[in-house]
């Protein structure tokens, strides 16, 4: 479930500022005068906002650990041996390989009920996470974005599309998540396509209030006076107007999959267990908490700084690519 | 005023039904045979036939949604396959700590939060607004699990102040039932503060740059009346709308949060029943959260008219 | 005023820092005025010259970001430019009053407006709840408006602009203040009512003996209220006197300048050609708005309604009329942007395709002979694409190739005076004259027929104004285009139109040519509409040609 805290939708207001007095206290008004800070030239100021390079920077280390699993130290993570069974942080212990050897092994983070080492199954987890992530957010936009396109361009369909929209959005994400894992059986494809569903509606909304309010700015009516044919003008005027917002939204949508997944791991409706998911890893040392808190909270941190440095990032982006969603300064 | 109450509630039948066709097309594109499953392994084909039928699978889908529908509308909302009581009992059961915990997780989140906004805004760029700001983007990062369990693990079994789990009735005393329901509505509430002060503190924002709060100052107005009866008065149509939507993560976060704390309300209810691919349970259960949603955003949609003349159906 | 009563207003020697890294330092440097008891100085400039900052000093309403660097600000004697927060609040509404540009958004829309008022008395007096509702009913008796006790139990979206206007003027001088400062309040209303407006100001001046600082880019305003006047330009002051001395004999260059920008009423006779061609003919054109709701009543809007005119080659047809009078609907039903209701627009002599009508397809190729350009510079360009793209758009959706449209484009782009180096940059880079001329050589791109100008150059300040304006002239003269030029601002229609067609509430209550309406008008709306322009009968110095 994608938070995202400016759907508020706010009664707008419109005020005219004829004569742009605000921007006249650095440009007289009287020669042609220099100009106002416009829109190209807004992926340097994304790259120069601090809150995208710490946010991004963090994804890509992630990334890298996720590329780099197999290599930092870590045991395939479906390994166990019973008598390494829940062994503090940093104890040494065994572990015994497909092949039947036994090796010495430093459990940096512990290990679960089972033997099986929480620091391999925290790294193999980050390859899922992200792309769980990822893969939600690019079906939620790609769904998204073609019904919002149709919404805000055939009248008629209009009116029940965003009827079932709101039904969908009416129903809370996780229940629609829950429902649709259990009914599928756990597995990659059903759980990203699960947890997109319910994103999907937010990003149409989005898609089709940017079309209608793009619709109405003079340089598309001078577009369509110039005779431009109403594809070109969706594709040249529209389009690109909305590349912004939908990064901003697709990023939000990214950490919320990550955190929707992690949930239904914990609750049991998620990917199967054997598969080393954060989630996963949680669950299973749901049981023996008291005792053992590092099963929990190890994972914990990693998924709550991962789902931080998106969110940091999203905001950085929201800053600084979409005016109207930043706030004020 | 009346009419107007009729036209809303009218508005939102679509809502409702689409709602509707979407829990029942939702548990019926299983792959496989619900019946099968419900006979288990063992059983004969004949078997699985006689239960289907007493499912009433064989008949089409529209049958069997329009079925469906007029028994949910006259209250019937069948049987549990895993609990054998009716699902209106189940639900009955379950109702008090849910609605329990929803409560005061929203009071406690409008009283902290709204005021925080304010004060953010009021204030902008100093560290109270940093504060919260960071605040809010923790409040969105730490699933609620791990943050239930920080709690725990600090609070009950570091420091012993709180029970760790478990749920008391009203009737056995509102001293134990708050005791145990304390941690569980910080827990839940966190993130909607997140959301409400975010929302609270943008909405105050974009009001005190408006002419009339110019006005009120030129006026020579305190600033304390200026920020509550000028700025909050007219920021508060998109504070009580995110505080309805915001049901929806709370809805989310008592699922979770009553599994972590093990109380015994629908949030458990519906994790046991999934499990249990106990399809009457969870379509009753979603149904009620879902129209549940939609009947307070309804009531919100109302509260419009008192916050502000302006809006008029 | 020399004599012996203290000024009200003494501000000596005033700067105002900008943040760095802007145009100036200062928004406003070394700005010494004196504002008299009963008398009302203007200050006049256009955007940009610091006007509005001045008078928010004066308030003590400046944002952190404008600090106050230097000077002095004495209101009746008692130093404010660096007062305390709690004093400033004792002197605001009760000595020291203000009143702004736009009433639409100037009240709390969550408050009714006797609320409004009454918060005032309930801050600095102490009077009982009967007193105040008896002040408050009295003022706003004195403002004029009407059924006052029902006035005072509405909010402020149930009243229209001017009647808000009422409302803070009502409660700017509920506590009688000595200083009234009025920062264009004027400005976003209707020409009528902008008449009353001014009216009750003075009159309630003039009754009360307080001082008035009258801010205003206009100066038909200024020929109305001022007794002195100041003219600032780039936040220093160029030239103060009084009314006659700035107005008639005005010693600095840029007042001179800004003098002759202003259009007068006078409409000087040009020579047209009785027998050209029809351009654009339109007959009994209607739109019409209904409003369907499932479950409420349906709302019908005439927006523009019996509408018939025609323009010939070579002539420029001016549209006058208030907001909501239908001008711009009806220009967006000539280029299709919106679909007539009912009627016909025909190209040509008559005989040709009807517009209104046509379906999209054989549209397409009528649009090339009808362009329009609209009021906002700011938004009609699209940010993301260059000005060589913008231009040749229009040329390249007809077959035209690149590089044919190109060298047009760098034609054009000479004509309307601006340098071919503009083709590689972006809108953003240019100043809002700077856009509506590349807009109005986008819109010749095509070699229209009919240039439609809608409120063309409302946004723009008066000195740009003029020079668009020369510009258009140019134009028609040269391609001999015919021009439908779309105005609320009569002084601006006087000077372009050959034709004038006056609307009210979607009809057309006057038409003919120019000089005969402006001189006889007919229609009482007409008449009404001339007398409110301010400064109307005003002799404003000789106009350098």
């Amino acid at each position: 479930m994608t938070i995202d805290a400016t759907t508020a939708d706010p009664v707008s207001r419109s005020r005219q500022k004829a004569g742009a007095e605000g921007a006249a206290h650095s440009a007289g008004a009287l020669a042609d005068a220099p100009p106002i800070v416009g829109q190209p030239g807004a992926w340097s100021r994304v790259r120069r906002n601090l809150s995208v390079r710490i946010g991004g920077f963090f994804l890509l280390l992630l990334v890298a650990i996720a590329f780099a699993a197999p290599w930092l130290g870590t045991v395939d993570p479906s390994l166990f041996d019973p008598a390494s069974r829940d062994l503090l942080p940093g104890r040494e212990g065994e572990i015994t390989t497909l092949d039947g050897e036994t090796l010495k092994h430093r459990f940096w983070m512990g290990s679960d009920s089972f033997g099986r080492d929480i620091y391999s199954r925290v790294v193999y987890g980050t390859q899922v996470s992200l792309v769980v992530g990822i893969a939600t957010a690019a079906v939620a936009l790609a769904i998204g974005i073609v019904l919002g396109l149709v919404a805000g361009y055939l009248r008629r369909v209009d009116g029940i599309l965003m009827r079932v929209m709101d039904g969908v959005m009416a129903i809370p994400a996780i229940l629609i998540a829950i429902a649709l894992v259990a009914m599928w059986r756990g597995s990659l494809l059903t759980v990203v396509v699960a947890i997109a569903i319910p994103e999907i509606p937010r990003v149409t909304r989005l898609v089709r209030s940017l079309v209608l309010s793009i619709r109405e700015e003079p340089y598309v009516e001078a577009a369509i006076s110039l005779g431009t044919p109403t594809v070109k003008i969706m594709l040249r005027h529209v389009l690109p107007n909305t590349v912004a917002p939908l990064v901003v939204q697709g990023t939000f949508i990214c950490g919320a999959g990550i955190l929707t997944e992690a949930i239904l791991s914990f609750l049991g409706v998620g990917l199967p267990p054997d598969i080393p998911t954060w989630g996963n890893v949680m669950a299973e040392g749901r049981a023996q908490f008291n005792q053992y808190p590092h099963n929990i909270f190890f994972p914990g941190v990693f998924l709550a700084l991962t789902v931080l440095a998106v969110n940091i990032l999203g905001d950085g982006l929201r800053d600084t690519l979409d005016p109207k969603m930043a706030r004020r300064t | 005023m009346g009419r107007f109450l009729v036209r809303r509630l009218l508005a939102t039948l679509p809502v409702l039904a689409i709602v509707a066709v979407l829990v029942f097309a939702m548990l019926r594109l299983t792959p496989g045979d619900p019946a099968a499953v419900l006979a288990g392994d063992a059983a004969t084909t004949e078997q699985i036939a006689r239960i289907r039928s007493g499912l009433g699978l064989d008949r089409s889908i529209a049958e069997q949604f329009v079925i469906w529908a007029g028994r949910m509308l006259t209250g019937d909302l069948g049987e549990s396959f895993y609990y054998k009581t009716k699902v209106t009992d189940l639900i009955g059961q379950r109702l008090e700590p849910t609605l329990s915990l929803a409560a005061l997780t929203i009071t406690i989140a409008v009283v902290v939060a709204v005021p925080l906004g304010v004060l953010a805004a009021w204030r902008f760029g100093g560290w109270l607004d940093r504060g919260l700001m960071a605040f809010s983007v923790l409040g969105f990062s730490i699933p609620i699990f791990v943050l239930a369990y920080l709690l725990i693990w600090a609070v009950s079994l570091q420091l012993g102040w709180l029970p760790v789990q478990g749920y008391r009735r009203l009737a056995d005393g509102i001293g134990p039932w708050f005791r145990h329901l304390l941690l569980p509505s910080i827990t839940l509430s966190v993130i909607y503060i997140a959301l409400i002060a975010r929302v609270t503190r943008a909405s105050v924002l974009e009001t005190l740059g408006e002419d009339y709060i110019r006005t009120a100052r030129a006026k020579g107005l305190r600033e304390g009346r200026v920020l509550v009866r000028h700025a909050l008065a007219n920021a508060a149509v998109p504070i009580a709308t995110v505080i309805g939507i915001g049901i929806a993560l709370l809805i989310g976060g008592v699922v979770v949060t009553e599994s972590v704390y093990a109380i015994p309300g629908l949030g458990r209810l519906t994790v046991d029943a999934v499990l249990a691919r106990d399809f009457p349970t969870i379509q009753g259960v979603i149904l009620l959260f879902s129209f549940a949603y939609v009947l307070i955003n309804l009531l919100v949609d109302v509260s419009y008219v008192f916050l502000d003349p302006r809006i008029r159906y | 005023m020399s004599g012996a009563p203290p000024p009200i207003l003494e501000v000596r020697g005033l700067a105002v820092a900008l943040p760095p890294g802007g145009e100036r330092s200062h928004a406003v440097r070394d700005v010494a005025f004196e504002v008299g008891a009963g008398e009302v100085l203007c200050l006049v400039g256009e955007s940009g010259s610091g006007k509005s900052v001045i008078a928010q000093a004066v308030m003590g309403l400046l944002p952190k970001t404008l600090p106050v660097a230097s000077g002095s600000i004495r209101l009746q004697g008692e130093e404010v430019a660096h007062a305390a927060p709690a004093r400033l609040r004792e002197l605001r509404a009760t000595r020291m009053s203000m009143i702004f540009q736009e009433p639409m958004t100037a009240l709390n829309p969550v408050m009714t407006c006797g609320e409004q008022i009454d918060e005032v008395l309930r801050e600095h007096t102490t009077l009982t709840t009967a007193e105040r509702r008896r002040r408050v009913l009295a003022i706003v008796r004195e403002v004029l408006l009407p059924e006052p006790e029902r006035m005072v139990q509405s909010y402020p979206h149930q009243l229209s602009g001017g009647q808000r206007q009422r409302i803070v003027i009502a409660i700017a001088l509920v506590l009688d203040p000595v200083l009234l400062i009025a920062d264009e309040p004027t400005t976003a209303l209707d020409v009528t009512t902008q008449a009353q407006i001014l009216r009750l100001v003075l009159e309630l001046q003039r009754r009360r003996g307080a001082g008035v600082l009258f801010i205003t880019h206009d100066f038909g305003v200024v020929a109305e209220v001022a007794h002195r006047v100041a003219v600032l330009r780039l936040g220093q002051l160029v030239e103060i006197g009084t009314k006659d001395e700035v107005l008639r004999r005005p010693r600095h260059a840029y007042t001179q300048m800004l003098i002759g920008a202003v259009p007068t009423l006078r409409v000087d006779p040009r020579p047209s050609d009785p027998d050209a061609p029809f351009v654009l003919r339109v007959r009994a054109l209607e739109k019409t708005y209904r409003d369907h709701r499932w479950f409420a009543k349906e709302r019908t809007v005439h927006a523009a309604a019996d509408v018939d005119l025609e323009i010939r080659r070579g002539q420029t047809l001016g549209i006058v009329g208030e907001s909501g009078s239908g001008k711009s609907t009806v220009a967006r039903c000539i280029v299709r942007l919106v679909d007539p209701t009912a009627g016909s627009v025909l190209l040509g002599d008559g005989s040709g395709d009807d517009i209104a009508t046509m379906a999209s397809g054989p549209l397409r190729k009528l649009r090339k002979r009808v362009q329009i350009v609209f009021q906002d510079p700011y938004r009609s360009l699209n940010p993301r694409r260059n000005v060589a793209e913008a231009l040749i758009e229009g040329p390249v959706n007809y077959g035209m190739r690149r590089a044919e449209a190109l060298a047009k484009a760098r034609e054009l782009l000479e004509l309307v005076r601006m340098d071919a180096s503009a083709m590689d940059r972006y809108p953003h880079q240019f100043s809002g004259g700077q856009r509506q001329r590349i807009c109005i050589a986008r819109a010749l791109m095509l070699d229209p027929e009919l240039l439609i100008a809608d409120e063309a150059v409302s946004a723009l300040d008066v000195s740009v104004q003029a020079q668009v304006l020369r510009l258009l002239d140019e134009i028609r003269s040269r391609l001999s285009i015919a021009m439908l030029f779309i105005t609320h601002d009569l002084r601006v229609a006087s000077q372009v139109a050959d034709h004038l067609a006056v609307m009210s509430k979607g009809r057309i209550v006057e038409y003919g040519p120019a000089a005969q309406v402006f001189a006889a008008p007919r229609h009482e709306y007409t008449r009404a509409l001339f007398a409110a322009a301010p400064g109307g009968g005003f002799a404003f110095a000789p106009q350098a040609a």
